[in-house]
């Protein structure tokens, strides 16, 4: 188990340095961040007393060795805009974005699993055939399309929910949360469901191939023939050897799905890490940029584990034996 | 009395309507209480189908479509899915195959011994400890408290299939059938779960059905053998019967081509051709393509079941052995 830690840290490790190789000296070919923030009465003098207390009037590498240097120290820098610890930026937009995340994940399972159920038992039935079709449309739809047609239909022509931002919050161990609150619920639902679509496609046609994949072998048979109620053989006998593979995906996807609330934070204008990235790239905040970048990867190594930990629950014979 | 299982006339098709496939093709087995009766026959010829059509578990595109099966006197095709559900453990129990496949492998003993105990009674997991652990004791599994607790990973092959019959004969069910539960085992272990079947169905008075297509197992398990081929049972009667003095050519030539019952140094004869599939069956008798004794009639209709003089029933208009005087019995 160390071992794969290791080398799961590692790897993420080699995956940092690529990418904020690429990302440091990207952000250096497209332009310089001071011509885009520094107010038009700021003289020659003065930018270049910006671009010396930046750290950018030295030459790109050694800018890059400075930064790894800190980022070995912990330390990833402040804000261009903003001035303050780019980290610290992160952890404050990083709750709505798990919020809405969540609330997309939950969605996707509560009303994933039944309809799933549903085509994987009856696969030849029209509800079936609606749901398959409807799953279909959720992966080759996009997002911003869906998100925009859900606020004309239910902000803009029927008045039912509001288009944008999180609405009124409270403090839960000091984390401000919309969920709990009858007009942040109101804002949370045309968002999450937007950002549930693609892991409800997903949860449901992971569900019904491996409910008819399962429900023909033999030890389903087994249970049967033994005379094992119908719901216990489905709902657990048959769910338990169909989670593996959801939680496994659905983990891997729950990582995406944070890392690309990009799209839908935007559309809605969810203040979250999303939003503050594409914020973050119009001004070319490059320490901030980094920061969320390096965030990312290392929330994906973590869920990585988080599913690794997950699957030796569930299936008793990988990891160790269960004794 | 009732027989524990009476099959008549029993038709499965695959499909429905104009292109619906016939698989079986109107079969006949009847097993008293406490009989032991083989089923035999080669690969595709339908036992496992016979033995699901009974379970009510025909696998999914497949239905009855004529005939009639009897548990213990009840028609299983009148039974609601609840009623059969309650007739499924109880009163018809299924062994399969492959015991790799049939335990769930990410459910231990104890939850699936538990959970076919619960079906028919109302009794807490704690309470059902010490009967699944005689259970597993009766079977003859060692420390049978700690095997209750693992995985099904965590037991050899042979093991499984015992925990398989355990958990078939929890509620006493009149018959159980077994689909070639030892196959897939290799030859010590599967003398030890014949003998075990067989001990512990003559010791509860459960009737068995062993599926099989090896005949060196039949002589040793069956009271009564059923020979099946292409979708209808052509000869059926007692072990040494038939076994002696075969009626029916194809069991002919089964005998003929198991290594043992043949004379060392010459070639083992096999049976030229392949049995018909769903989709080519002829009009006639399914064997006659292959069968030496074929006379011309053969190849026109399905042969009709005539009685042996000693009492067998033989699908065959050219039996090996002297048939019935007409009007006897
Ligand atoms: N799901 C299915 N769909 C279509 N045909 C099937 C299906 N299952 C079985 N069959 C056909 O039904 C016939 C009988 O199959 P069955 O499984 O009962 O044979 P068997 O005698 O048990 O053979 P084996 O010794 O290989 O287990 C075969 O011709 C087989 O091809
Ligand atoms: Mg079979």
């Amino acid at each position: 188990m160390v071992e794969f830690i290791l080398r799961r840290v590692l790897q993420a490790i080699l995956v940092l340095f690529v990418m904020t190789v690429l990302v440091f000296f990207g952000v250096h070919v497209i332009g310089n961040p001071i011509d885009l923030f520094v107010s038009s009465e700021c003289t020659k003098a003065c930018v270049d007393a910006i671009m010396a207390n930046l750290g950018l009037d030295r030459p790109v590498w050694e800018q890059y060795l400075i930064f790894l240097g800190n980022l070995m120290a912990g330390d990833l820098g402040n804000s261009f805009t903003f001035g303050v610890p780019a980290m610290s930026l992160i952890w404050e937009r990083f709750p709505a974005t798990l919020e809405l995340a969540t609330a997309a994940l939950v969605i996707a399972l509560v009303l994933g699993l039944p309809l799933s159920i549903h085509a994987g038992l009856y696969p030849d039935s029209p509800v079936s055939r609606a749901i398959m079709a409807l799953s279909m449309l959720g992966f080759s739809v996009p997002i911003f399309w869906i998100g925009i047609i859900l606020i004309l239909t239910f902000s803009v022509r029927l008045g039912w929910f509001p288009a944008i931002g999180r609405g009124e919050t409270v403090d839960v161990l000091g984390v401000p949360v919309s969920f709990l609150t009858l007009d942040g619920l109101h804002h949370l639902a045309l968002p999450a469901i937007t950002l549930s679509l693609i892991m409800l496609s997903t949860v449901i046609r992971l569900t019904r191939a491996g409910l008819r994949e399962v429900l023909t072998s033999d030890y389903i048979r087994f249970a049967r023939a033994n005379g094992v109620r119908e719901t216990r053989v489905i709902g657990w006998h048959a769910m338990k050897n169909i989670l593996i593979p959801i939680v496994t995906v659905l983990g891997m996807e729950f990582g995406s799905v944070i890392a690309f609330a990009v799209v839908t934070e935007s559309i809605f204008s969810w203040p979250g890490v999303g939003k503050m990235l594409i914020d973050a790239i119009s001004v070319l905040d490059r320490p901030l940029i980094l920061a969320y970048l390096i965030f990312v990867v290392t929330m994906f190594v973590v869920l990585n584990l988080i599913v690794d930990i997950l699957y030796s629950v569930l299936d008793p014979r990988v990891g160790r034996s269960a004794r | 009395m009732d027989p524990v299982l009476d099959i008549r006339g029993l038709t499965v098709a695959f499909g429905r309507g104009a292109t619906a496939v016939p698989a079986l093709f109107g079969v006949d087995l009847t097993v008293q209480r406490g009989e032991i009766v083989a089923l035999v026959g080669e690969s595709g010829s339908g036992k496992s189908l016979t033995g699901f059509a009974v379970t009510g578990l025909l696998p999914s595109g497949a239905q009855v479509t004529g005939g009639a099966v009897r548990l213990s006197g009840t028609d299983l095709r009148g039974l609601s899915p609840a009623a059969m559900r309650q007739a499924r453990g109880r009163r018809v129990a299924m062994v399969f195959q492959d015991p790799m496949m049939t335990l769930n492998p990410v459910l231990r003993v104890e939850t699936q011994m538990g959970d076919a105990l619960r079906a028919h009674q109302d009794i807490s997991r704690r309470a059902a400890r010490p009967r699944l652990v005689q259970a597993l004791a009766d079977v003859g599994i060692a420390d049978p408290a700690a095997r209750l607790r693992a995985w099904p990973h965590e037991l050899s092959g042979g093991m499984r299939q015992r925990v398989a019959i355990a958990t078939a004969l929890l509620h006493g069910p009149d018959v159980v059938i077994a689909d070639e539960p030892t196959t897939a085992l290799d030859v010590t272990i599967q003398g030890q779960i014949i003998a075990l079947a067989q001990g512990l169905c003559r010791d509860r008075g459960t009737a068995l059905v062993w599926i099989t297509h090896d005949l060196a197992v039949v002589a040793g398990i069956a009271d009564r053998v059923a020979v099946m081929y292409a979708g209808r049972i052509v000869e059926d009667g007692p072990v040494d019967a038939v076994l002696d003095a075969p009626a029916h050519p194809y069991t002919r030539a089964l005998i003929d081509s198991v290594p043992a019952s043949h004379a060392k140094g010459t070639r083992l004869p096999t049976i030229p051709g392949r049995m018909p599939g769903l989709s080519d069956m002829p009009p006639g008798c399914p064997f006659a393509p292959r069968c030496a004794h074929a006379a011309p009639a053969c190849t026109q209709a399905p042969p009709p079941v005539v009685q042996t003089a000693d009492g067998r029933a033989v699908r065959c208009l050219t039996p090996l052995v002297p048939v019935a005087e007409r009007g006897a019995a």
